[in-house]
């Protein structure tokens, strides 16, 4: 039944929305180690090309099924993360930011030069060894992530990086291990983008490691800020808006990315805190049903 | 309870503290006085584990804590009241206090360390799901003490409580520290309120550029010529 519904879809319309959904992981990956912990990270397209070419390569010489393929690309995404993330997330604010942009840079000069990932020709990703067809595993990728991040937002763990987040010395102060959640947080974030990169690679069937350049970590940063760091409707806001605005405003030909640009200049004028900044939607949604009194702040459970 | 021996700190080339020592004992108020820059934070995060200290030795309960990481420190009873109050300015009161309380193992503890907190301040409790950025200062200050202690530390390290505050705050703020004493806790205040801190101490240390130039009863300090010219302003 699914799989009728997905072939009544225009294949076009289908190919940006599973381009959304793709986009939707990143964000939420990125959005936990930029938006809930404050640490500004410049090179998550790093972790994405290793994810892509993990998976790919798991694709290429084992007959993993793509369920598996997913946990294992993320799962050596996110120890990368942590090997890198332990020395540099002792460091703040630009020098973080600098530091994950050389890695990022270091990543795909490695990956451009390596036997075994083709050089600059970069790989052909045979299809997903998977009974789903692709668009279903992506949705139910960007359900498991949108469950995963809010979890950890409201957990003991999320508390954390939030007082990371505002004020790191008082964290400290209350007895919080600020390396420790750092490079967790940066773990999960990596894994995230690790499993998007390699629904990527198996979705587009070819991958080289030009494509995953500064450009494409901006483009992240741009769709967590633009949807509001730390939120996560907005991450998948920002996500969606950022992935389809080339799509929507290809009519305009070669003036596209001028609107593109303006777009987000309004927005940080008009909005400077994001899309859904500071909205706290889940009150929201529940002061619309009738659920709650209107409040500043939501009644928190245990007290 | 606590007695530090000898302690250096640098930053780079620049020598904040120069083998300072002193003691604090169980239930006492212990003040920290000095100009800006003699190294009274300093000490207070070397204690706290934030700051690395280049040689001496800090004993806590009979135990060497000397460059163990902050939140071990934490966990043995030890809290800091950061300087200029730093209190999580996005998080509602009520949540800040959750904070403070994160060491702690169970919601029922928590539960009580709240309570408790809004019993000793009740200004916070009208306020707890306020954004704690909204508060006022001597609010804030109020906060960060309350969250410091939500940790139920044996010993508060308060760095410049009255900073930035009016002088009825600045005296509301010195009868909390007098109350949260005689519960049994001890203190180690730092302050550039010469007056007040030595109106509440037991006992009190001088420093100037790094070292401990005058130690004594606070009363007795209070009554030092040189003490009275240099920081009380006559």
């Amino acid at each position: 039944m699914l799989e009728g519904l997905i072939n009544s879809i225009d294949p076009y319309i289908l190919q940006i929305l599973v381009n959304i959904g793709i986009a939707v992981i990143l964000a939420l990956g990125l959005n936990v180690i930029t938006g809930m912990t404050g640490q500004l990270a410049l090179g998550h397209a790093a972790f994405m090309s290793i994810g892509a070419f993990s998976g790919a390569l798991l694709s290429l010489k084992t007959g993993v099924p793509f369920s598996i393929n997913l946990l294992l690309s993320g799962t050596v995404t996110a120890a990368a993360a942590a090997v890198i993330g332990w020395p540099i997330l002792r460091l703040t604010g630009d020098y973080l930011a600098i530091c994950t942009l050389a890695f990022a840079e270091i990543v795909k000069v490695c990956l451009l030069n390596l036997e075994i990932t083709n050089k600059a020709l970069g790989l052909s990703v045979p299809p997903p060894r998977s009974p789903l067809p692709m668009p279903l595993t992506v949705l139910i990728c960007v359900c498991l992530a949108i469950v995963a991040s809010a979890f950890i937002a409201n957990s003991r763990f999320g508390r954390a990086l939030t007082a990371i987040r505002d004020d790191e010395i008082a964290a400290e102060s209350m007895g919080i291990n600020c390396a420790r959640y750092k490079v967790q947080s940066f773990a999960i974030s990596a894994f995230m983008a690790g499993v998007g990169g390699s629904l990527y690679a198996h979705f587009l069937g070819y991958i080289n490691p030009s494509d995953f350049g500064f450009h494409k970590s901006v483009d992240m940063l741009c769709m967590v800020v633009l949807g509001g760091l730390g939120s996560i409707p907005g991450a998948l806001l920002g996500a969606a808006l950022l992935s389809a605005a080339p799509e929507f405003l290809r009519f305009m030909a070669q003036y596209r990315m001028l609107v593109y640009g303006a777009l987000l200049v309004s927005l940080m004028v008009f909005r400077p805190n994001g899309l859904l900044g500071g909205v706290d939607s889940a009150a929201m949604l529940l002061r619309k049903l009738g659920l709650r009194r209107r409040c500043a702040l939501p009644p928190r459970e245990g007290s | 309870m606590l007695v530090v021996e000898n302690l250096s700190v640098s930053y780079g080339a620049i020598r904040a503290l120069r083998g300072v020592s002193f003691h604090v004992g169980g239930g006492e108020i212990v003040a920290l006085i000095g100009a800006n820059g003699a190294g009274k934070s300093t000490i207070l995060n070397t204690i706290s584990g934030i700051v690395r200290p280049l040689g001496g030795s800090i004993g806590y309960e009979g135990e060497e804590i000397t460059r163990q990481p902050p939140h071990r420190i934490v966990a043995r009873g030890v809290c800091q009241v950061p300087e200029g109050r730093r209190v999580f300015g996005r998080m509602s009161v009520q949540e800040n206090l959750e904070m403070g309380g994160y060491t702690l193992a169970g919601g029922k503890e928590l539960a009580r360390g709240i309570e408790r907190a809004f019993a000793l301040f009740p200004l916070l409790a009208e306020r707890r799901r306020q954004a704690a950025r909204t508060l006022s200062g001597g609010e804030q200050q109020m906060l960060a003490i309350a969250r410091a202690l939500m940790s139920s530390p044996r010993l508060l390290l308060l760095d410049e409580p009255s900073m930035g505050l009016a002088p009825l705050l600045v005296e509301r703020i010195f009868e909390i520290i007098a109350a949260i004493s005689r519960d049994g806790t001890t203190i180690l205040l730092v302050e550039q309120n010469a007056s007040m801190a030595l109106a509440v101490a037991h006992r009190a240390y001088v420093l100037e550029s790094g070292e401990v130039v005058l130690s004594g009863a606070a009363g007795e300090l209070a009554r030092n010529p040189e003490v009275r010219r240099a920081y009380l302003g006559e």
